[in-house]
């Protein structure tokens, strides 16, 4: 019997619409009471000023283990995620060879075992080596432990076979992620289709490559009462569309990248590889669209949308570098900078966001929750330090960032996995 | 040799030229007067200058390029400079070796001025963050091509005294035209109207908020057009169903004899080239008597004396100061 008493903290647990200045006990790795506690315990931490909530879950994270370990490990992003807030990380399909097998999702978690960071589940691909042309072994995924399909950044382009995928996976009750754009619309891209674009001669991605496929994936999830989750929306049109379907009732759910609501298309005007993501950024009346949505619950989730990738990657020509920010380790400062500061969301909106919204995307209820009786995940966050990012420090192995020097208020103190501290600043 | 250098302009401080978005009508302005300077020299047989005695002009054309690179190249030696050629067939680049590496491995051998063509935008300003040496964009991706528009300016300004009131016609593939982009920033920031005319298709968003007028026929812009700058189509672009055939873009869009009489009389007929007879213009209107085409040769060549002329001097003073800007 150990035991760790989490003193005088503002305990938020949007699960059960809790909000007040509490301590949390834990006792062998679950948490205990909630309350003003009493008892006493082996170990007590002050949570004066701190904010004490669940551990954050991110819907996708790219760990790049196996197959492009020059970017990030497996131990590289869970003690990037740790230092982030999360203790749950779901881990992208798009390595080399590509999570379509079982064998391929149990290796994603012996390498967390390894690490002994954060959780990790594993996403199993849609269709084999994301070919987009045959299912992948998702039954058999499934039972190697994968919550959820994906093709990543690979979205499938054949409606007929994104259909036979919503039918065939919801005999596992687990959803189908995709990043809705239509390839054809996007090919050879670097940045948001508009002004900024012509401005600087690089080829655009329209708005509409996203609005289309958000269309038809909320039709075929309609056809086959399957359920969809959007990764990253970025357009205004797309907000709208996922309203719409969910007051009809459609099994669609969908999340927003953080640099989504903080990085406009004008940033391309450095010609700085770091700003290049996918989706792009895009402009100012998206970025208010994306707001509204988290507001009214449109949007069910906020990912980092963690890209790790080496610096010889991205030190090139704008055409040939790859997408992507690495983001987990300052996914919580932006949010606060984006939403909680200009008063968008209350703190207990956002971390709604960041843990019982990606756990119902999963479909999960023993995670981001401090129920008494669940796993001990809890992040305590001190939400007024002010830092500056240092790429330098980071824990995961990638720099590409685009808010190197960045002046931000809030990070995570204490995470807790299982009731076992893994990180501590 | 200062004697060379246009007296009562203002310093000019920049140490690249990148584009002409961010340049000022005075920067403009002292270019071409440097430019016409050197082309009055060269008229009366001055055709060797000294001002880059003993320095290294680097010519890294990363895509390929005849016209612009004979035109540096001999520019640069005009001005008494050494050069030395880059082209990335049969490279290192080949061999896996970044073109920043390139550029630095070139740096190192003792070339301060780097003239750079890329075919990805924003390449050259990649370079002059990485280098110390000064960087002269030679056109980069669909951005931009100071230089071409500078020479484009050059002649017009030769045949009209002035910019500022003429309304010039830039015509076809606005979309992938780094020639479009510096021409509107140069003729713009000089006071003139710009019309873009092009099928809809090659014709970027938001265009307009350069400040220019869009037109998709061009027999609509003629009787307005002081000059029509007649940009290159590539061929293989069509394979992208940008416009159903050559044939097609041909009819609406080239310049033929029957065009040339309904303009004004004394239009003027720019291409950057190279021209496709038959496509953007028709022989006898490449050939003809409205036709400056040959002047935008030559000036290209005064053009760019100047720009290595101005940049170099600009990259001596700052680091006489001590800080490389």
């Amino acid at each position: 019997m150990t035991s760790l008493l989490l003193r005088n903290g503002r305990v938020i647990d949007p699960a059960r619409k809790f909000d007040a200045v509490a301590d949390v006990l834990i006792r062998d790795g679950k948490i205990a009471e909630v309350g003003v506690v009493t008892a006493t315990a082996d170990e007590v931490l002050d949570c004066t000023r701190k904010i004490v909530c669940p551990g954050l879950i991110d819907l996708h994270v790219s760990v790049r283990d196996p197959g492009y370990e020059e970017d990030e490990t497996t131990a590289t992003a869970t003690a990037a995620a740790l230092a982030g807030g999360f203790t749950s990380i779901a881990a992208l399909p798009d390595t080399r060879p590509v999570v379509d097998n079982r064998a391929a999702a149990e290796y994603v978690i012996l390498q967390a075992a390894r690490a002994g960071n954060c959780r990790v589940y594993p996403l199993g691909a849609i269709t084999r080596d994301h070919a987009g042309q045959e299912l992948a072994d998702i039954g058999q995924l499934a039972d190697g432990g994968a919550v959820a399909f994906t093709d990543a950044k690979r979205p499938v382009q054949s409606a007929e076979i994104m259909r036979r995928a919503l039918e065939y996976t919801r005999m596992f009750k687990r959803p189908i992620f995709t990043h809705p754009q239509d390839a054809t619309l996007t090919a050879g891209g670097v940045m948001h289709e508009g002004y900024y674009s012509t401005l600087l001669g690089l080829r655009g991605m329209p708005a509409a490559a996203e609005d289309i496929m958000v269309s038809r994936d909320i039709a075929l999830a309609e056809l086959t009462r399957g359920r969809v989750h959007l990764m990253c929306l970025s357009t205004r049109n797309a907000v709208d569309r996922v309203r719409r379907a969910k007051q009809q009732q459609i099994g669609v759910t969908a999340d927003v990248a953080v640099h989504h609501l903080v990085l406009s298309d004008d940033c391309m005007q450095a010609y700085d590889a770091s700003y290049k993501v996918d989706p792009p950024l895009r402009g100012r009346e998206h970025i208010a669209a994306l707001i509204a949505g988290l507001q009214d619950g449109t949007l069910d989730a906020i990912t980092a949308d963690h890209q790790p990738c080496a610096a010889e990657k991205k030190d090139r020509e704008l055409d040939q570098v790859p997408f992507g920010i690495v983001g987990l380790e300052t996914l919580l400062p932006l949010c606060i900078e984006a939403l909680v500061e200009p008063a968008h969301l209350t703190w207990p909106q956002l971390i709604a966001l960041l843990t019982t919204g990606p756990a119902r995307v999963l479909g999960w209820k023993d995670r981001g929750t401090l129920s008494p009786g669940m796993d001990a995940d809890v992040t305590v966050i001190d939400p007024d330090v002010r830092w500056t990012i240092d790429p330098n420090e980071f824990r995961s192995k990638s720099r590409n960032t685009p808010f190197a020097g960045r002046n931000v208020r809030g990070r995570a103190e204490v995470v807790l996995v299982g009731g076992e501290i893994r990180f501590r600043r | 040799m200062d004697s060379a250098t246009v007296s009562a302009a203002p310093i000019w401080t920049r140490q690249h030229l990148l584009g002409l978005q961010e340049l000022s009508a005075a920067e403009i302005t002292q270019i071409l007067d440097q430019a016409a300077e050197f082309k009055r020299l060269h008229a009366q047989g001055e055709t060797k200058l000294t001002p880059l005695k003993g320095v290294t002009v680097g010519n890294l054309f990363f895509e390929p390029s005849t016209r612009t690179k004979t035109s540096f190249s001999l520019a640069a030696k005009r001005l008494s400079a050494d050069t030395v050629d880059f082209t990335s067939a049969g490279s290192s680049l080949s061999k896996g070796e970044t073109f920043i590496d390139t550029a630095k491995n070139i740096e190192a051998m003792g070339v301060p001025l780097m003239v750079v063509r890329h075919s990805t935008s924003g390449a050259p300003h990649l370079l002059a963050k990485s280098l110390k040496a000064s960087v002269i964009n030679a056109g980069d991706g669909t951005h931009e091509h100071p230089t071409q528009g500078l020479l484009d300016i050059m002649t017009i300004r030769e045949h009209r005294g002035s910019i500022a009131g003429l309304t010039v016609a830039l015509v076809g593939d606005i979309l992938h035209s780094r020639v479009a982009r510096s021409n509107i920033w140069g003729l713009t920031k000089l006071g003139a109207r710009v019309i873009v005319c092009g099928p809809a298709t090659l014709m970027p968003p938001d265009i307009e908020r350069l400040g220019v007028e869009v037109n998709y026929r061009l027999d609509d812009v003629l009787a307005e057009a002081d000059c029509v700058n007649l940009l290159r189509i590539q061929a293989e672009r069509q394979r992208s169903a940008f416009f159903p055939s050559i044939y097609e873009y041909a009819h609406f869009y080239a310049m033929n004899g029957a065009r040339v009489r309904r303009a004004k009389p004394d239009v003027l007929i720019l291409a950057p080239g190279p021209i496709n007879r038959g496509v953007e213009l028709t022989p006898d209107v490449a050939d003809g008597d409205r036709s400056v085409i040959l002047d935008q040769v030559s000036n290209g060549l005064f053009i760019r004396m100047a720009c290595l002329h101005l940049c170099w001097q600009a990259q001596q003073r700052l680091q006489a100061g001590g800080h490389a800007g």
